[in-house]
């Protein structure tokens, strides 16, 4: 994944739910929106949003509140061995 | 009840002699019969610690045979293994770490015919294979005949563990693979280890919590890590534990299950789908490219992987990284034969659909193979890696 964002593992943003930071980082580097997101805009089911130590379905989902220092994690599968 | 030898008691004194695992739990070990899949990068310590730590049966399961390039992170062989089965030479070598547990093992691939019929005579199975198809399988064999399933995967730097299927003191079921990842990433969007590279050390980290995880499960002390993703990134030493819940929409035990069977794992990881769907692009093969180089006519060679593989071994060719080739379209000759060539293969018919679907080449013919089809027919003194 991180080829696609210069290899940077970490992204501050301001966005106050996880749409909006998500969007952010989308619109930063665009090559991630694909991968992250399917034709219809919502996140692909390989990958984990988690808010702290939460998956993002277990709270509100993309709508999840963020605060300031809150830290989203993006978690994909991997499967080597 | 099984009784132990006097070897046994010296050999395990130092699990006796833990108030909490004593005799009990050491009986309990002896007792049980684990499933390990995959005897590679995390199978190796992971069986290694579950021979010396007294599991009764352990079975292996793995088609393959030791490559050199295993030697960089499966400590379980070492030289004089090469070319043969990995099931046999890990039998070989636990048998003298521990002669006093049985090993079998399956030399085949486990499939969707096979699965259920392995599985069933375990108490636990222990996942360390290498693709995605695998891992549902076995993660779908294991919650439809009721066994936990302690899984890692590892990839570069970054390794995650968990157990699946795993039902507590209190009877509660915790969750499985399709509840974390409930689809598997589109094909080639996640490369494997054999692609991208794993750092050696990773799966000698993850392999040996997989195997804490199996025996504090079998002999019923501490607690497992079920329900929670626990992560590892060696190049940070980040580690974090999430929690994984159950999801309503498993299909395999879920609100409203439906699926009671395996399925064809090929076919819903997308694999095969892909390759229809890739355009086939013009080949040349290693044959074909030596005339040109013998005739030494007009072609032109173009390298589109990394600088440092490029520095293990090369054709010669002018060296213009696959992610880097659209905007060194310039640089690509139109008068003449353009021969594209990768590893295998697979980046170089990549990059030839992109240059012909952006800038409407018809000069490109991919090199079948790759320098490694190079190595192997025409000049066996290069390096393959």
């Amino acid at each position: 994944m991180r080829k696609f964002t210069e290899n940077n593992a970490s992204f501050d943003s301001t966005g106050n739910t996880v749409q909006a930071a998500l969007a952010d980082l989308v619109g930063t580097y665009d090559l991630l929106g694909k991968q992250l997101l399917n034709e219809e805009g919502k996140l692909r089911s390989f990958l984990k949003v988690y808010v702290g130590d939460e998956d993002i379905k277990a709270l509100d989902g993309v709508d999840t509140a963020l605060k300031e220092d809150t830290v989203l994690s993006i978690i994909p599968a991997i499967a080597g061995g | 009840m099984s009784a132990f030898s006097k070897e046994e008691y010296k050999r395990y004194s130092r699990h006796l002699i833990i108030p909490e695992f004593g005799l009990e739990g050491q009986r309990r070990l002896k007792e049980s019969r684990v499933l390990v899949v995959g005897a590679g990068g995390l199978g190796s310590p992971l069986l290694q610690y579950l021979a010396a730590a007294g599991v009764g049966t352990i079975g292996i399961v793995d088609f393959d045979v030791v490559e050199d390039s295993n030697l960089q992170r499966q400590v379980l062989f070492g030289v004089n293994d090469v070319g043969k089965p990995k099931a046999d030479a890990a039998r070989e070598r636990l048998l003298q770490l521990n002669p006093y547990i049985e090993i079998k093992t399956y030399r085949e691939r486990i499939s969707s015919e096979n699965a259920l019929e392995i599985i069933r005579d375990y108490d636990l199975v222990a996942d360390g294979t290498d693709n995605f198809p695998t891992r549902y399988l076995i993660n779908d064999a294991c919650v439809l005949l009721d066994k936990p399933n302690v899984y890692a995967s590892i990839f570069r730097f970054e390794g995650q563990l968990s157990v699946f299927n795993h039902v507590d003191e209190q009877g509660v079921r915790g969750p499985n693979y399709r509840d974390l990842f409930p689809e598997p990433p589109p094909p080639g969007l996640v490369p494997s280890c054999a692609e991208g590279g794993v750092i050696g050390v990773l799966p000698g980290i993850l392999g040996s919590l997989q195997a804490n995880e199996v025996i504090k499960i079998l002999s019923g002390v501490g607690e497992p890590l079920s329900g929670r993703l626990f992560l590892f990134d060696a190049a940070t030493f980040q580690t974090r534990t999430l929690k994984v819940r159950r999801d309503p929409d498993n299909p395999l035990n879920g609100e409203n299950p439906t699926q009671t069977a395996l399925i064809d794992y090929q076919q819903f990881c997308g694999i095969g789908n892909a390759e229809v769907e890739e355009r086939a692009v013009k080949e040349i093969d290693v044959e074909g490219l030596k005339d040109l180089q013998t005739r030494g006519e007009g072609y032109q060679l173009i390298d589109v992987r990394e600088p440092y593989e490029y520095e293990i071994a090369h054709l010669d060719g002018e060296l213009i990284p696959l992610g880097a080739v659209t905007e060194a379209v310039a640089k690509i000759a139109r008068d003449k034969q353009v021969i594209i060539h990768c590893r295998s293969g697979k980046r170089s018919a990549k990059a030839i659909r992109q240059l012909e679907d952006l800038y409407g080449f018809d000069n490109l013919y991919n090199l079948k193979g790759g320098i490694l089809a190079y190595a192997e027919q025409i000049n066996p003194a290069l390096p393959v890696y």
